[in-house]
């Protein structure tokens, strides 16, 4: 035996490891697999491969590991019950930058799935290795940290805030320094998740100086990297007013109208996201933005898009009119309820339905003026249609009684509420027999319209119990017209004339 | 003797008399005694009742006196708290009065301002159609910009194809494929392939490759916005878009092999970590620098931001800065 041979021997089994470490890893890439390989038992032979003496082994075992838990539930249960965590972050601090960006990427794949395998991971450790991980030179061994800590992050509060007690986020704000793209974009939907769970997350990440960083980046024409940034903004405001007043502060405004126009829609629907939650807080802040022309970029928007798209959009139409009946009135003013009917028209999904009926109710029922925008976009007739489809949802009739009943209780645009007067169950009745009785005693054209229409008929028409609310509105009304006129429009008028007739005894 | 008889007899009439009498007054005295009670009684109480009267008497002047007194005092009070109420309710309309003046004309001037209230709503609208033509500008301008990349795209693509095409030129003997002599004209392939310069094949730089694929980058950044460019630059520019083809044959080198053992150590052997990076040092500071310069270009900070019209209409203080998207923020 020559030493040639000999070595032949081991190259031929590192090459047959190699080999199989690598099938296992192409075939993981399919979830169409998964299944297959787990019967076969991939787990038990790819643990030993983890440990192999050969680094590209390793790797490639790591990455086949990887997959295997990226695709399965029950796989990552399988891979934290093994215990080849503790190895994984072990090694993940000693070993080569590859297989630190292989390990980084099972422990990703680990932690998405559910909280409790997050814990998992954050149990041996794994958190802290890829914090460390963060401070590497190489852009690709950051990033994959930084995806494993945002599938950490993203869980809960809890989760989130170990990953920021172990000092996770003043490494991911310089990762928005550097100048890859992969990598900015990964750091800012970190930032965006850790954010999102509480005020103090969210009061850490920006005391990090995030939203500097964050704001620098939204006029990058990577469009992935600006949905990014306007999700992370988004979650930073959407905690409490300061926290808000500080993203505007970061001048973020004028530019981020700019970025409606985006060709990315989910760009479009992140910023709109953005402008909704700061939006939401004060007048104030409701103000800056619809003083920047935000309102009108939103409404055109909402124009463009369809679908859940348009939700976040038009849930800010809703709170910038709830604020003050000034912003209301921008609200109109900017061709917003005419483009709220036309969503409702093209919608279908209830919530977004419902969604469109707050607003609206919210738009309607600070005046007159504003009740009269609603009425005439025809908006009240869908609005009760809406609340009388028995397929509606129990929200979506709930909301739009709720915005019918506060928009009527203002509206005196008389000829939107005639429509109003037929088939319509007697709860929403009350108020429009109410208004018109408000209005007719004090103007002589509409009470002659009111004639001439047919509502009066259709006023006798209404049975009311005598004594309730709705007889008093009804006899209100008839005493602003003559006697004579209410009684011919009255029921069985023509039996009495009939049998006056026969009655009659000509002289 | 007679006298003294007489005497005698008188004596003892006197005696008799003096006797009845004594009896007499004996019987009367305690009726007499009780008739004395009753007229002194009676003469008492008469001056007693006279002293109790005249007592009275003082006692309600004393009274009357004092009782007017206090009245008067009283009422007095009265006529003056009710006066006092009297000019308190006219002083109050009268406040009312200013205070309902002013607090309308207050209100009216900087709360509930009709005019500016108007002159708001105009401006926004205004403001909101300005903010809705520069959109579209803009939106525009992005297009047309993708629009020119896909187009440099498009053209490298077909300069390259006519390199790889070039041996189908046709010469002055031979048309060529695309030049049929059956078309009124030839194919605009053949006019790019006489455009196109052949090159002989030459062993180039790593950086030629990179540059072919790199450069719709700094095309895109140095775009003005306008068409008609792409052709000319593309075609103009002296870099060679020929992809580097790896050499044909190689000489190996001839010579001794190494050891197995040591090609075994080197194959093993895991790769260095090591300090140089593929960028420079001052990369950082060029790609921000590089950026702001591209923000300052692309979003023309002027035109979106109309800081006065903004001011003009905020007209409830805000401590916010008008945004101007035109400066960067510090890093």
């Amino acid at each position: 035996m020559s030493q040639r041979q000999i070595i032949q021997v081991f190259e031929q089994y590192q090459k047959s490891r190699m080999q199989f470490v690598q099938t296992v890893a192409d075939l993981a890439a399919r979830p169409q697999n998964i299944e297959m390989l787990q019967n076969a038992g991939v787990m038990t032979l790819l643990r030993p491969l983890m440990l192999d003496s050969v680094p590209g082994i390793q790797q490639t075992a790591a990455l086949a590991l990887g997959r295997l838990a990226d695709h399965s539930d029950s796989l990552s249960e399988a891979v934290v019950r093994e215990d080849i965590l503790p190895q994984l972050v072990l090694s993940l601090a000693s070993q080569n930058r590859f297989y630190k960006k292989a390990a980084a990427f099972v422990l990703r794949a680990v932690a998405k799935h559910t909280p409790e395998l997050a814990q998992a991971v954050l149990a041996c450790g794994g958190v802290d290795a890829l914090v460390l991980c963060l401070e590497e030179f190489d852009p690709g061994v950051k990033e994959a940290a930084a995806w494993a800590l945002n599938y950490i992050a993203r869980h809960d509060a809890q989760l989130s805030q170990s990953v920021v007690d172990a000092g996770a986020v003043p490494l991911l704000v310089l990762c928005l320094l550097e100048p890859e793209m992969a990598l900015k974009r990964i750091a800012a939907s970190t930032l965006s998740d850790i954010s999102k769970h509480s005020p103090e997350l969210a009061q850490t990440v920006v005391d990090n100086g995030a939203i500097a960083h964050l704001a620098q980046m939204i006029l990058s024409p990577d469009a992935k990297l600006k949905r990014q940034v306007f999700s992370a903004l988004s979650q930073i405001s959407k905690h409490s007013v300061s926290l808000a007043e500080m993203v505007i502060e970061a001048e973020v405004f004028p530019a981020a109208i700019a970025c409606l126009k985006d060709p990315d829609e989910y760009v479009r629907k992140n910023v709109t996201t953005l402008m909704r939650e700061v939006v939401k807080h004060t007048p104030e802040l409701s103000q800056v933005i619809v003083n920047c022309g935000g309102m009108a970029a939103v409404i055109d928007f909402l124009g463009e898009s369809s679908g859940n798209l348009r939700l976040p959009g038009i849930m800010m139409l809703g709170y910038v009119a709830a604020h003050s009946e000034n912003l209301a009135m921008a609200v109109i003013l900017s061709k917003g309820v005419p483009q709220l009917a036309l969503c409702m028209s093209e919608e279908h999904e209830h919530h977004i339905k419902a969604a469109i009926a707050w607003s609206i109710g919210q738009i309607g029922h600070h005046s007159p003026e504003h009740a009269k925008a609603v009425a005439t976009s025809n908006l009240l007739s869908k609005l009760l249609e809406l609340y009388m489809e028995a397929s509606s949802s129990e929200d979506l009739q709930a909301k739009s009684k709720k915005a019918l009943k506060s928009i009527l209780q203002k509206c005196t645009y008389l000829p939107g509420l005639e429509p109003l007067l037929y088939d319509v169950p007697s709860n929403i009745l009350k108020h429009v027999v109410c208004q018109f009785s408000k209005v007719l005693p004090h103007d002589s054209k509409a009470r002659r319209l009111f004639v001439t229409s047919g509502g009066l008929k259709k006023l006798q028409e209404i049975e009311a119990e005598p004594g309730s609310p709705l007889q008093d509105h009804i006899n209100n009304i008839n005493s602003c017209f003559p006697e004579e006129i209410v009684r011919y429009y009255s029921p069985g008028y023509s039996e009495v004339l009939l049998e006056r007739l026969e009655r009659f005894q000509p002289a | 003797m007679a006298g003294l008889l007489k005497i005698k007899r008188e004596v003892e009439e006197f005696k008799k008399e003096y006797f009845d009498r004594n009896s007499q007054a004996e019987e009367s005295r305690q009726t007499e005694n009780r008739a004395a009670l009753r007229i002194q009684s009676w003469f008492r109480a008469c001056r007693a009742r006279a002293y109790l009267s005249h007592l009275h008497k003082k006692a309600i002047t004393i009274q009357k006196i004092w009782r007017g007194f206090t009245a008067r005092a009283r009422f007095r009070q009265m006529v003056k708290a009710a006066y006092l109420i009297m000019k308190m309710n006219f002083y109050e309309e009268m406040a009312v009065r200013i205070q309902r003046r002013w607090r309308g004309f207050f209100v009216r001037k900087y709360i509930h301002n009709f005019y500016a209230r108007k002159r708001y709503l105009e401006g926004l609208s205004r403001k909101n159609a300005l903010v809705r033509r520069e959109l579209g500008e803009l939106e525009e301008l992005q297009k047309r910009e993708r629009d020119c990349l896909e187009m440099v795209k498009e053209q490298t693509a077909k300069v390259y194809k006519a390199h790889r095409l070039h041996h189908l030129l046709s010469t002055k003997q031979c048309p060529g494929v695309f030049n049929s002599p059956f078309r009124p004209a030839p194919h605009e392939m053949e006019l790019l392939l006489r455009q196109v310069k052949y090159q002989t094949p030459t062993r180039l730089a790593p950086s030629g490759k990179s540059c072919l694929l790199g450069m719709p980058g700094p095309a895109a950044q140095s775009y003005p916005g306008t068409l008609g460019s792409p052709l000319n630059k593309t075609t103009g520019t002296g870099f060679s878009p020929r992809p580097v083809l790896p050499p044909i044959a190689t000489k190996k080198q001839q010579g001794l092999f190494r050891e197995p053992g040591e090609v075994w150590e080197q194959r093993v052997r895991c790769p260095d970590l090591t300090l140089r990076l593929q960028t420079s040092y001052t990369h950082l500071e060029e790609a921000q620098s590089q950026l702001r310069q591209h923000k300052f270009m692309t979003l023309p900070s002027g035109r979106i931001e109309t800081g006065s019209i903004i001011r003009h209409l905020s007209h409830n203080s805000k401590s916010f800065t008008q945004p101007a998207c035109g400066n960067s923020v510090s890093l």
